[in-house]
């Protein structure tokens, strides 16, 4: 299937991605590109074959680990907050959310 | 020094016959001397590499030194590293200093390597070419107008070119292989869940792994020995008695039943690529090593099956990049919507934007089941075509890259032409196995072949060492790019 200009507006605004335009077309040729591609897929019969998520089930049967949930790290809240490109006591810092 | 193996060094610094601060100054000086050329470094750290190197010094001079100590090294760019640039070959992260060291990089630390700096990278490691770092192509070493593959690109032609003897790399459907063969040197991609993930930048969790690049496959085996190995801060990190990676390297080859995929010595494939790969395998058999033909009849699926599978996790990855916590932010945003469009507008590139809106297409309402869950499926179909072809062989051997080094810009205008080059390696990373690549000659222009060497999980060691014996008979991963001299 083809992807028409408004499900590009309409996945673009998903991902939270600005598309102007100018650049909406191109991406709109590209993005058809590779679903031409995966589409191969819909002509596989998968009938009774269970999904695999993981690679690791196959070297680890049990699945993912848990830890016990418990505080195990340093407080490094300002080490962590010194990358960020707003922040102030101790909070990021964004956009007025609620008027 | 420059040609010289992991080993080799190793002996010269324990004979004292060179200290690393020197080692690592030679390298360093070579570094800064080609990177202009070939842009295979992101950050070159002249002060903390003499400083790794020093206190490796003084490591060797209290005894306490291992077999990579005061050895040279450097990472792709995807690693964290406390203090110094992490910029994962993106424009969203070009400011962005860890707070933290990765795993990996604590691990190399802990074994006494000098660390020279941060290799260039596709941006977040999508890429088969190198020419969607934020940060320019990577030129190869073997031909300056050509990309030397990628993911891990900068890694390879800095290993390529002599800038370091080591260096480690990920690889999500081929990211350490495939740029190892086209930049005729070798590279490990590990099981799923041998090395941490622990600060490791994330493309897409399922099939992302670190692994190693060097000249040879005993330089591997070394690193792995640093490199792998349980850690907690992994959910994913397996929990397994510590091995030793340089255990099999004198494997005997008699007998050895070497896998030939159908669907790898077929159309599609470069003449010259055959050629070589096949003469590779002659020799093994010469050694006393049995062929057998075998199927992997869901080859073609596994471009596909990758796309959907690593674009639907990368959509998920990426959303962490929103201009709040670390990174790039778009200047006077309007609101908090704003903020986001905007900063993910400017901070990716192209080819990250088309794979995080294919990725969230196929994991949107109404498209999960046909797209994700369908991929899901034929995902299994490939990993049971392994299984059942390692009931009949003991490794598999085939072309890493259906051809060598392409020129840059010649498939950047079509990402689907890309794509098809994964054909070869995406298959191993979709069922988790060990693989590795390691260069058998060279095409009429002069480029590096890569024979690729998949085994079932945890046989490491003995892809290591069948790779190894190749080496000790064949020079090709000791040739020295015509472009790089020493």
């Amino acid at each position: 299937m083809s992807l028409t200009p408004d499900q590009i507006d309409r996945i673009a605004s998903l991902a939270r991605i600005a598309v102007g335009p100018a650049e909406a077309e191109d991406l709109r040729t590209q993005l058809n590109r590779v679903l031409a591609l995966i589409d191969e897929l819909q002509s596989i019969d998968t009938t009774g074959v269970e999904p695999m998520s993981h690679a690791l089930e196959a070297v680890l049967p049990g699945g993912q680990r848990l830890r016990p949930d418990a505080v195990v790290d340093a407080d490094r809240r300002a080490d962590f907050l010194a990358v960020a490109p707003a922040a102030d006591a101790g909070l990021y810092l964004v956009p007025k959310v609620i008027e | 020094m420059l040609n010289a193996t992991l080993a080799e060094l190793a002996a010269a610094l324990a004979a004292k016959r060179i200290s690393s601060v020197e080692l690592t100054k030679l390298f360093l000086a070579r570094a800064a001397a080609l990177n202009g050329s070939l842009n295979a470094f992101v950050t070159i750290d002249e002060e903390r590499g003499v400083a790794g190197a020093r206190a490796a010094d003084d490591l060797r001079a209290r005894g306490q030194a291992g077999p990579l100590t005061g050895i040279p090294i450097a990472h792709k760019d995807i690693f964290c590293t406390r203090g110094m640039l992490t910029t994962c070959g993106s424009r969203m992260l070009a400011n962005f200093v860890s707070p933290y060291d990765a795993h990996v990089v604590e691990r190399f630390a802990a074994a006494g390597t000098a660390l020279l700096g941060k290799t260039n990278m596709d941006e977040f490691a999508m890429g088969s070419s190198n020419e969607t770092s934020h940060y320019g192509p990577v030129r190869n070493p073997w031909d300056l107008q050509r990309v030397p593959g990628g993911s891990s690109g900068g890694s390879a032609a800095a290993v390529a070119a002599r800038l370091t003897p080591a260096a480690t790399g990920t690889d999500t459907g081929g990211s350490i292989r495939q740029p190892a063969a086209l930049a005729g040197v070798s590279g490990l991609k590990p099981t799923y869940g041998v090395v941490s993930r622990y600060g490791m930048v994330a493309f897409a969790s399922s099939l992302d792994q670190g692994g190693p690049l060097a000249k040879g496959a005993e330089d591997l085996a070394l690193l792995m020995n640093a490199m792998a190995g349980h850690d907690a801060r992994d959910s994913t990190s397996i929990e397994r008695p510590v091995e030793d990676y340089t255990r099999s390297l004198r494997l005997s080859l008699a007998g050895l039943r070497i896998g030939l995929p159908r669907e790898y010595f077929a159309s599609g494939v470069e003449p010259d690529v055959l050629e070589r790969v096949r003469s590779a395998v002659a020799w093994f058999e010469s050694q006393g090593a049995r062929p057998v033909e075998i199927g992997l009849p869901n080859t073609r699926l596994a471009v596909p099956v990758y796309y959907v599978l690593a674009l639907a996790e990368a959509s998920s990855n990426l959303s962490r990049f929103d201009g709040v916590r670390y990174g790039h932010r778009a200047a006077d945003p309007r609101d908090l919507l704003d903020l986001y469009r905007r900063t993910r507008a400017e901070g990716f590139g192209a080819e990250v934007k088309r794979r995080i809106l294919i990725g969230t297409y196929v994991l949107s309402h109404g498209y999960y089941d046909a797209y994700y869950l369908q991929a899901q499926k034929v995902r299994r179909l490939i990993a049971q075509d392994f299984a059942q072809a390692f009931r009949e062989c003991d490794v598999i051997m085939g072309p890493t890259a259906p051809g060598t080094a392409f020129p840059i810009g010649a498939k950047s205008g079509d990402p689907v032409q890309m794509y098809l080059g994964d054909v070869f390696t995406v298959p191993a990373s979709l069922a988790g196995l060990p693989a590795i690549s390691v260069p058998c000659g060279f095409d009429s222009r002069g480029l590096p072949v890569g024979l690729q060497v998949t085994g079932d999980h945890f046989a490491e060691a003995r892809l290591l060492g069948a790779a190894h014996r190749y080496q000790q008979a064949h020079d090709w991963h000791l040739r020295v790019p015509k472009e790089t001299p020493l």
